[in-house]
């Protein structure tokens, strides 16, 4: 599974944050979500769903 | 042969007898229909009514559509729709124009920050409980809960000193009630936005470790620093966006659960529960009850039907919520659910930027305020509770409650 997160989209609502907290992380200085991981294990892969649905900006896109 | 799909409907408005806690049941009918419903709307403007979850999330996501009417001025009886956006009023604003200031204060909800303040909000809650057992039961958990917490807290965000907070809140409060006079009203918006205005000034020539003087700083370090103007509007903005809503949320919840009592049996006996129970309680209740409107700037296809440009929509945002494709047995309260992609924020570039801050809120009192008065109860028949009917943000009026001693 490869994450890619488009930053320009990015609203920094948070919501990634909340479904997947060990692959998403948000900037202090802007409140941009981050990937901290782009490439995380199969045992992420139901929490990066959720963070991909519930992202307001769809700015989330799971390859593989 | 006549054109069906030309002969509007109308805005549903009223919610089904005794039940009110439902959205109108011509949503019903809305949403078991695939194509876009037009329905006239009181401002006197058509609408498109967006019914389902998935017109909701695709439409409210399309760039294409302004928000220039909102957030619900279809129901506000001749309302001219079309006016421009004051400067600074994020959620009138499109495009660059709202990104500028979205991304100025985005920084300042993310979740790590919103989480640094569950212990000032949990302190709040502990304290206004112990105040109510102290005082005794029956007491009007909207005045001595719902609203001072949220109040307290978005002080606490905005930087109010705390021998002002008492002042403060006590002209919030008239400014969002639905029972105090229009002179009253009046009188305290003018005073808030007078005390805003202040704080705007004072944090220009002194900044501290508060919410404006980072936005002002942030700002300034920009290609456009934020107007005084502009500030003023951002600081009203989120008292009112950041106080209202949590604190109906609070009171129709907890009456919602009262109702409800093996479901607030299950919150209770499980802590765990509350972050679920929180996302359940924001769909069920949709407390943003009119929905979204917004306005067409381009032709767009969506399914065999052409959105015109200049045409209006209205984002159902409670309808959505009760969608039975996507949340199944919808109209029950399931506080195990944890429905995460609700829509109860909105959707797209405009959703809720102090929902973290709604959810630390919420979660603290469905984690306490139940657990500490396990005998909550209301202290008049349900019959009595007056509804916020004809409020932009649903919740009731008043929530007698009393408890065993």
């Amino acid at each position: 599974m490869r994450i890619t997160l488009d930053e320009e989209t990015c609203i920094g609502a948070g919501q990634c944050v909340l479904a997947a907290p060990d692959v998403f992380d948000q900037r202090d200085e802007d409140g941009i979500a981050v990937l901290l991981d782009e490439t995380p294990g199969e045992d992420q892969r139901a929490a990066v769903e959720d963070a991909a649905i519930r992202c307001p900006a769809l700015a989330i896109q799971i390859e593989g | 042969m006549t054109d069906t799909s030309s002969i509007p409907g109308v805005f549903p408005t009223a919610r089904p007898d005794g039940c009110p806690f439902d959205p109108a049941t011509e949503y019903v009918d809305f949403r078991a229909t695939d194509k876009l419903d037009k329905v006239s709307c009181p401002s006197g403007i058509d609408a498109y009514l967006l019914s389902g979850y998935d017109e909701v999330r695709t439409l409210l996501n399309d760039s294409r559509l302004s928000s220039r009417g909102a957030v619900s001025n279809h129901v506000i009886m001749d309302r001219d729709v079309t006016t421009d956006a004051a400067p600074g009023s994020i959620i009138h604003l499109d495009g660059q124009d709202h990104t500028r200031l979205r991304r100025l204060l985005t920084p300042e909800f993310t979740v790590k920050r919103m989480r640094a303040l569950r212990e000032y909000v949990a302190d709040q809650i502990e304290s206004h409980i112990d105040a109510m057992l102290a005082k005794g039961g029956p007491v009007d958990l909207v005045q001595e809960f719902a609203l001072p917490i949220p109040s307290l807290v978005i002080c606490e965000l905005l930087g109010v000193p705390y021998e002002d907070r008492e002042q403060f809140q006590s002209h919030s409060s008239i400014l969002v009630s639905t029972d105090a006079s229009p002179e009253q009203t009046m009188a305290s918006s003018e005073a808030v936005q007078n005390y805003i205005a202040g704080m705007v000034m004072a944090k220009m020539q002194q900044p501290g470790e508060d919410l404006l003087s980072r936005l002002i700083q942030r700002g300034n370090e920009g290609e456009q620093p934020l107007s005084v103007p502009e500030l003023i509007t951002l600081g009203l903005s989120l008292l009112i966006a950041g106080h209202e809503t949590t604190a109906n949320m609070i009171g129709l919840s907890t009456l919602a659960l009262l109702r409800n009592p093996e479901q607030l049996a299950v919150l209770r006996e499980d802590a765990s529960l509350a972050e679920s129970a929180v996302e359940e309680m924001l769909r069920y209740l949709s407390i943003v009850q009119w929905g979204l409107l917004r306005y067409a700037t381009e032709d767009i296809e969506y399914g065999e039907e052409t959105i015109k440009a200049g045409d209006w929509l209205v984002a159902a945002l409670a309808s959505g919520n009760r969608d039975e494709t996507v949340f199944p047995d919808a109209a029950s309260i399931d506080v195990r659910r944890n429905p995460t992609a609700h829509l109860a924020f909105g959707f797209g570039a405009h959703q809720c930027i102090g929902q973290q801050l709604a959810r630390v809120e919420l979660q603290e009192v469905f984690s306490r305020l139940y657990r500490r008065i396990p005998t909550l109860r209301l202290a008049v028949p349900f019959e009595e509770i007056k509804f916020k009917d004809n409020a932009l943000a649903y919740g009731v009026r008043t929530l007698p409650v009393t408890w065993e001693v």
